[in-house]
């Protein structure tokens, strides 16, 4: 099992295999994604700042010997980090960063890249077959309320947004290998402007199938934006991952396994 | 329904909860007729495993009979009298279908959790904290046993629940030590922890051939329960367990060297006190002086097999014995099923009665007085087995 993810806000790059046929026998592509790391948000003159005054503040914690001087030694070592890693929990959370300036497209700073792959222990063709019937993915997918097959190469998605809302999209196929891939693209009028492909590869030896998804959407801006970004958290690599879970325990024993509804006492 | 409870450190309780029901197709109900303390419940009791959740039901040691079938679970019939497993298995799965049960992929329903605790989830376990699933246990009068067509086993008529339950963990738990030692017809093997896995863990590398088996314990009804099993006993309490050793292999070491204490290990040497303080300070989670006493004392190239559970991080761990001499380790969670056909032969075939460990019986309702009896080895405690109903 591999997971490779990044939601650092990278140049919207859609999967390579979208609107392109793959070449047979590539085994197992290498994605390009770098693992995941909080983004850079701090301006360089500021990270030295942030460290000089870190240290300083950190030794004097340490020389109070005080329940105020362990505070002021935590403060002291968040700001060394600060400076560090150039990463700063607080503009994150004001949405504000001082590193590089504003990306002139917006499309671009807000694109979000997710790329996960499960080995589950089933033929490929099995696994094609399943996810090709699109009105299947609610039973793994937990966030997707239905998607409705439109025709051969269309379907309507509506997935499940906070404080009972949903948003929806009509999604078309735009490139199918039988039980190799489907590649997907929503289409105008989105909700959500998205598009993703899934790959079936045979794993080594007996080991079943690579599932391979990759998905890149923009969230759109204003009040809904913040739906979406709420609907797939801080990272939406983990509802993807837990998805994939969900699809190989379906698939490979028929009904995942279930603890809600068993006894318990006082909590 | 009555069942035991956690609720902390030392607090466990006799609640009455609802009776389990069947949740997917693939569940059994089983009514319970006999259900254990195991040694790894004092872990839980002595709240050194993480992610317990107050109201949890203990137990994973337990047979009894199947009241309530899933329609998918077409093997078993109402009536049956089945043992358990401790560790719930799919069947279908990379590991299973390779016998490596306890690594099963897809029966640990928390297993986002398991994962960033290990790397990968293993597989769920009865009454065993939420990283192994948060599954309902079996010290209860009625139990959920999901999965059922995989993992639960049909007793023959006329083997007595005595005879059978410890097929459920113990016995296997053991075993599996001792055949991960590859045990040759000469070798030594010393067992770290006379408890009741080291009991079986000292039957089964006789079994499986040893020439000699060493039993390390330091409690005396412990060590007179090996000696009878054949064993020579060492006292870590009055004798250095090292120079000993030596003693008894003439300098080479034992061949093969069993951790059957895991990390609740107790000492009269430095590290053994130190791992106490730092884990009282919750500057370290597991106290592992046994496991490195084990490393130390090995024979080069020789095997150490560790059926003690861990479930954190250890340190002064001697990387460098163990490199050096070229140790092989070989550990894990009992893939439970795999051993249950041979070790059933065994005892129908009389080789081994596994009730020689039971020292001790009580109704559900004494579990909370059972429990601190176990853990403070009192009244020479050394394995307790309940009935519920």
């Amino acid at each position: 099992m591999t997971q490779v993810a990044s939601n650092t806000g990278q140049p919207f790059s859609p999967d390579p295999y979208v609107g392109s046929t793959p070449r047979a026998g590539l085994g197992r592509p290498a994605e390009s994604s770098p693992p995941t790391r909080p983004a850079v948000n701090v301006g360089t003159t500021e990270r030295q700042l942030s460290m000089a005054g870190g240290a300083a503040l950190a030794l004097i914690g340490l020389r109070m010997r005080s329940l105020t001087g362990l505070v002021a030694f935590g403060a002291g070592a968040s700001l060394i980090a600060r400076g560090y890693t150039g990463h700063c929990g607080v503009y994150k959370a004001l949405g504000k960063s001082t590193a590089v300036p504003a990306e002139p497209n917006a499309y671009h700073k807000s694109g979000i890249h997710v790329s996960v792959a499960y080995t589950i222990a089933k033929p490929r063709a099995e696994l094609f077959a399943f996810w090709r019937n699109f009105a299947n993915l609610p039973k793994f997918m937990d966030h997707v309320q239905s998607v409705r097959v439109t025709d051969d190469k269309r379907s309507h998605w509506v997935v499940k947004a906070p404080a009972g809302r949903t948003v929806e999209w009509d999604a078309e196929i735009i490139n199918e290998v039988p039980d190799e891939l489907i590649a997907w693209r929503s289409l105008g009028g989105a909700d959500v402007d998205n598009a993703g492909s899934v790959r079936f590869v045979d794993a080594p030896g007996d080991r079943g199938t690579e599932v391979r998804v990759v998905l890149d959407y923009i969230p759109p801006a204003g009040r809904l934006g913040k739906y979406v970004a709420m609907l797939f958290g801080e990272a939406p690599e983990i509802q993807i991952k837990e998805d994939l879970r969900r699809f190989k325990r379906l698939m490979e024993t028929g009904y995942p396994p279930i603890t809600d509804g068993q006894p318990h006492g006082q909590r | 329904m009555k069942a035991v409870t956690w609720h902390g450190r030392h607090d466990v309780r006799v609640e009455n909860v609802p009776d389990p029901k069947i949740l997917q197709p693939r569940d059994a109900i089983v009514k319970i007729t006999s259900t254990c303390i195991c040694g790894s419940d004092l872990h839980l009791y002595d709240g050194f495993i993480p992610a317990m959740r107050s109201g949890d039901i203990l137990g994973h040691e337990f047979m009894g009979e199947v009241v309530e079938l899933g329609s998918e679970v077409r093997n078993l019939q109402v009536g049956d009298r089945v043992i358990v497993p401790f560790t719930i298995c799919c069947g279908s799965c990379f590991f299973c279908k390779r016998d490596l049960w306890s690594c099963c992929d897809n029966t640990n329903p928390k297993a986002a959790l398991a994962e960033q605790a290990f790397g990968q989830t293993t597989a769920g376990l009865f009454g065993y904290s939420h990283l192994t699933g948060g599954y309902a246990g079996g010290q209860a009068q009625y139990v959920r046993v999901p999965y059922a067509d995989v993992g639960p086993m049909k007793v023959p008529d006329g083997l007595s629940d005595d005879k059978v339950i410890f097929l459920t963990d113990i016995f296997p738990t053991g075993y599996m030590a001792a055949e991960n030692c590859n045990i040759q017809p000469d070798d030594t093997v010393a067992i770290w922890g006379a408890g009741p896995v080291g009991q079986f863990a000292i039957k089964s590398a006789l079994m499986l051939g040893a020439a000699q088996v060493v039993a390390i314990d330091m409690v005396p009804d412990r060590l007179r329960m090996a000696a009878e099993a054949g064993a020579v006993t060492i006292d870590a309490n009055d004798e250095y367990v090292y120079d000993k050793l030596m003693d008894l292999t003439a300098g080479r070491g034992p061949d093969s060297c069993i951790d059957c204490v895991g990390l609740e290990a107790s000492g009269h040497t430095i590290d053994a006190y130190l791992d106490k303080v730092k884990t009282v300070m919750l500057m370290a989670t597991d106290r592992a002086h046994a496991l490195r006493q084990a490393i130390n004392c090995c024979r080069k190239a020789g095997t150490v097999s560790i059926p003690g559970v861990y479930g954190g991080l250890v340190d002064k761990m001697p990387m460098g014995a163990a490199m050096e001499k070229g140790l092989t380790f070989k550990m894990g969670q009992t893939h439970v099923k795999k051993y249950l056909p041979n070790l059933m032969q065994r005892i129908i075939r009389g080789e081994i009665d596994p009730s020689f460990v039971i020292t001790h019986r009580y109704k559900l309702e004494d579990a909370p007085m059972a429990y601190d009896q176990f853990v403070n080895k009192r009244d020479g405690c050394i394995k307790v087995v309940m009935n519920p109903n």
